[in-house]
């Protein structure tokens, strides 16, 4: 059994390697992740929001709806938590 | 982006994960967790990603570590498996 | 579990550096326009100097200083925050969350955006930091004394 999972961890390992080699490199301008829309920010985002971090204004203006998402998924993930919580001791006490 | 330093931070964080995994003391463990937080932190900001490092650092080694020792005090401080 | 830890070094140490935490992260939140950081970091460090003071100062006095349902409220507020300023802009006329129509219409877009992304940050350290603090407060009034 533990030799089955070392040969497919190894399998794994040589699959993930030659795929790493396919990758572009990190910072590359042509990497087609840097194509889309990633020039119209750095260009734009100063005279857009007066912004100097990019970093903020993509977080905070231009990818608003996911910073709201965030934020609603965080407030509700404590809420849950407190709640099981609570309910917990509620039945130790009684 | 220096590729010693890439090289041996990678090290230290694969070797302090293993030994977050290993410890019996699980005191010890959550220290461990809280290097490799570290660690991981510095990794992001040699890489340029500053603000994930910051959250990182705030995050996983301040909060998360407070908050897993406070849970341990409920606990067994010995690992069971 | 929350007692006051007995110890001077502890506890002058702790009320020195507990406001020094907090106006680092209101400085953390409000400059994140021109220097890493924002709304999430300054949160999580705010709630970091409450865990500091329920540490150090016990429950009776920590409690006075933030009440244990405080976070409750704090995190709905930032999160009210975040939704009014998107609903906002709505009402005069633009999309959702988007700060160039905020309803000061004297101003520059690009001042809106600004001013925008500035309480957009502070609704999200509200939020970051009540629910940290909540969750901790769970966890602490269940563990058993030792």
């Amino acid at each position: 059994m533990k030799a089955l999972a070392l040969a497919i961890l190894g399998i794994f390992l040589v699959v993930l390697l030659y795929a790493e080699g396919d990758l572009p490199d990190r910072g590359d301008p042509e990497a087609p992740a840097s194509m889309h829309v990633s020039p119209y920010y750095i260009e734009r985002s100063l005279s857009d929001t007066r912004t100097p971090n990019l970093v903020t204004a993509v977080l905070a203006d231009y990818r608003g709806y996911d910073t709201l998402g965030e934020t609603v998924v965080i407030f509700a993930a404590g809420l849950a938590s407190a709640l099981v919580l609570l309910r917990g001791r509620g039945n130790r006490d009684t | 982006m220096i590729w010693q330093l890439d090289f041996w931070l990678m090290l230290v964080l694969i070797g302090v994960a293993v030994l977050a995994l290993r410890l019996r003391d699980l005191l010890a463990a959550v220290v461990a967790l809280g290097a490799y937080s570290f660690l991981m932190a510095l990794l992001f900001s040699e890489l340029g990603a500053v603000d994930v490092a910051f959250t990182e650092v705030v995050l996983g080694a301040g909060v998360v570590s407070v908050l897993l020792v406070f849970a341990l005090f409920s606990l067994d401080r010995r690992s069971s498996d | 579990m929350i007692h006051r830890y007995q110890g001077v070094v502890v506890e002058l140490v702790s009320r020195a550096v507990v406001p020094a935490i907090q106006v680092f992260a209101l400085y953390i939140i409000t400059h994140g326009h021109y220097s890493p950081g924002g709304g999430f970091q300054g949160g999580a460090l705010l709630a970091a100097s409450i865990l500091l003071l329920r540490f150090t100062q016990g429950r009776k006095e920590s409690y006075r200083r933030f009440p244990p349902g405080a976070g409750f409220a704090l995190a709905a507020l930032g999160l009210l925050i975040f939704l009014l300023v998107g609903l906002a802009s709505v009402a005069r006329g633009g999309s959702f969350l988007d700060y160039a129509y905020l309803p000061w219409p004297w101003a520059s877009p690009e001042t809106l955006r600004y001013y925008g992304i500035l309480v957009v940050e502070a609704g999200i350290a509200l939020t970051v930091w009540g629910t940290l603090v909540v969750v901790f407060d769970q966890v602490g009034t269940r563990t058993r004394d030792v």
